[in-house]
């Protein structure tokens, strides 16, 4: 068992994406990917309406 | 007559288009500067030293012959080594992109310039891949803040902040995806303006982020900032996200009054997370504008989460190829973000850019009721160069994720903003002048009245 909660998901993505994480990286990268998901969070919780389009290419 | 390092380029161009002092002379005096002062302040990568003495020859050249040389005849001016340019490799910062082909084609923006008789002099360091605020590079060693040479120019466009500060050239261009003009800006004591998202082409540039990358000028006055912005408008068939729109020059603009305007504050999120000294900032430039009416910015938190998400998970498509095969060659702490950007599951991006669309509504809300919006540059003066944590109001916080926390909303949505330098004791410190979508003339006339009542300006170096 992985030591830490998001390991497995690393281990997974990293497999997928064919994207080596090296074990004196993982603790950066975990940190950095717990913050990304924490913002992530942030937006996910806001609720749009369905018909939001999103704006890929943004024309102010 | 002999170019004065205090010159700015609207000075050294009068002076060449009216016979006082050659192109040559005044290229020959940045290069001295940089000859003499580069070693200290790390600003330059590379200094295209043949290349601006056989453009400055031609300049003379064309004057000697009656010809007109354009509104920036003979300002030497620096880029970020990001822009493409013909001889060199675009390394972006990187150890990795070092190893490309030397350049065949300027980027745009350099065309522009030169096309205005600008004098390219040579490409200026910055963080690796653009994804820093602070300026320090493991490769090349940081850029130096020209008024305390131990601390940071700021990042991305570092050395573009630092050439500029430390009066090496009058004029730098740089990127701002997040806040990489607008930080440098601030910490160095210099006027940066990141356009409208679209408005400048970003065409032979390295990316960073599709989403929210810009380009634009960095200078020591407001006038020169306009210069070289009108030099550089225009369509590009070559960006996929540059303007059709036909040139809007502010030049002529910039002295028309301000009290017309309707000026507001950044509330809430904005005046958060704050050092004294950009309290004070922000409020030196609220009174000299007489601005006394707090915006609220609805879900500013939010815009600024939503940007770190498509910044990360765009700088991490853009190099998944490098991170798989030279995951070793690139700085440890942009390898592991964007190594991290990498796993950030993909509907969490999506709901971001459709927030985009939410937040750009409010927007456009705010604007019916104000023209410009004040906000701070950056939290702080600039910190000290390796500096990971400060203590704001009694709570250590990290410093590189918090540089960004004023301008990361406000890019997001593409929004153009000038970055006014405030002088104050003993660092400088850079306040945001936001306007509307493709109303840059507007941010540029406040900042430009701002300059005439003396309550922004670039102080002259000090740190070296």
């Amino acid at each position: 068992m992985a030591a830490e909660p998001l390991d497995d998901y690393i281990d997974a993505v990293s497999k997928a994406l064919a994207l080596p994480v090296e074990e004196a990286w993982r603790p950066a990268v975990r940190a950095n990917l717990e913050v990304s998901l924490r913002l992530a969070r942030l937006v996910d919780e806001f609720a749009l309406p369905d018909d939001t389009e999103p704006a890929p290419v943004f024309t102010a | 007559m002999t170019a004065k390092p205090e010159m700015n380029a609207a000075e050294i161009a009068k002076a060449v288009a009216g016979g006082q002092l050659s192109a040559l002379a005044a290229t020959e005096a940045a290069l001295a500067r940089i000859k003499q002062h580069d070693g200290i302040l790390n600003a330059f990568t590379d200094v295209t030293a043949d290349r601006a003495r056989a453009k400055a020859r031609a300049i003379d050249a064309d004057i000697a012959a009656g010809k007109d040389v354009g509104p920036l005849a003979g300002v030497p001016f620096a880029v970020k080594n990001l822009f493409d340019v013909t001889g060199l490799p675009t390394r972006a910062g990187s150890k990795i992109n070092r190893e490309l082909a030397p350049a065949r084609r300027d980027a745009t923006l350099i065309e522009r310039m030169e096309a205005a008789g600008a004098v390219l002099v040579g490409a200026l360091n910055m963080g690796e891949y653009a994804y820093d605020f602070t300026g320090e590079n493991v490769h090349d060693g940081p850029s130096r803040n020209p008024h305390d040479t131990t601390r940071m120019s700021g990042g991305s466009s570092g050395g573009s902040g630092s050439a500029v500060g430390g009066a090496l050239v009058p004029i730098a261009l740089g990127s701002d995806t997040n806040g990489s003009i607008r930080v440098p800006s601030s910490f160095c004591g210099i006027f940066g303006l990141k356009p409208t998202y679209g408005r400048l082409s970003r065409a032979r540039s390295f990316p960073f982020v599709a989403s929210f990358d810009h380009l634009g000028p960095f200078a020591r006055s407001v006038t020169d900032l306009a210069l070289a912005y009108d030099a550089m408008q225009g369509p590009d068939a070559d960006d996929a996200a540059c303007t059709t729109r036909g040139l809007e020059p502010t030049l002529p603009l910039l002295a028309n009054p301000v009290s017309d305007l309707r000026i507001g504050i950044a509330g809430g999120y904005f005046q958060k997370n704050v050092f004294p000294e950009a309290v004070e900032a922000v409020g030196r430039v609220a009174k000299a504008l007489g601005a006394t009416k707090t915006v609220d910015v609805p879900e500013a938190a939010r815009a600024r989460a939503a940007a770190y998400v498509i910044s990360t998970t765009e700088g991490a498509s853009l190099h998944l190829d490098r991170l798989r095969k030279r995951p070793n060659d690139f700085d440890p702490a942009v390898r592991d973000r964007l190594i991290a950007g990498a796993m950030v599951p993909a509907p969490l991006v999506d709901r971001a850019q459709k927030f985009r669309r939410w937040y750009r509504a409010q927007f456009a809300e705010i604007f019916k009721s104000v023209d410009v919006l004040i906000a701070p540059a950056t939290p702080c003066t600039a910190p000290k160069l390796g500096q990971v944590m400060f203590t704001l109001d009694g709570v250590e916080l990290p410093v590189r994720a918090n540089i960004g926390i004023h301008t990361q909303p406000i890019s997001f949505i593409g929004l153009p903003v000038v970055a006014v330098p405030v002088p104050l004791e003993p660092l400088p410190i850079g306040v945001q002048i936001i306007a509307a979508p493709w109303r840059e003339d507007i941010a540029l006339r406040v900042a430009y009245a701002l300059e005439k009542m003396g309550v922004v300006s670039a102080p002259a170096p000090r740190g070296f």
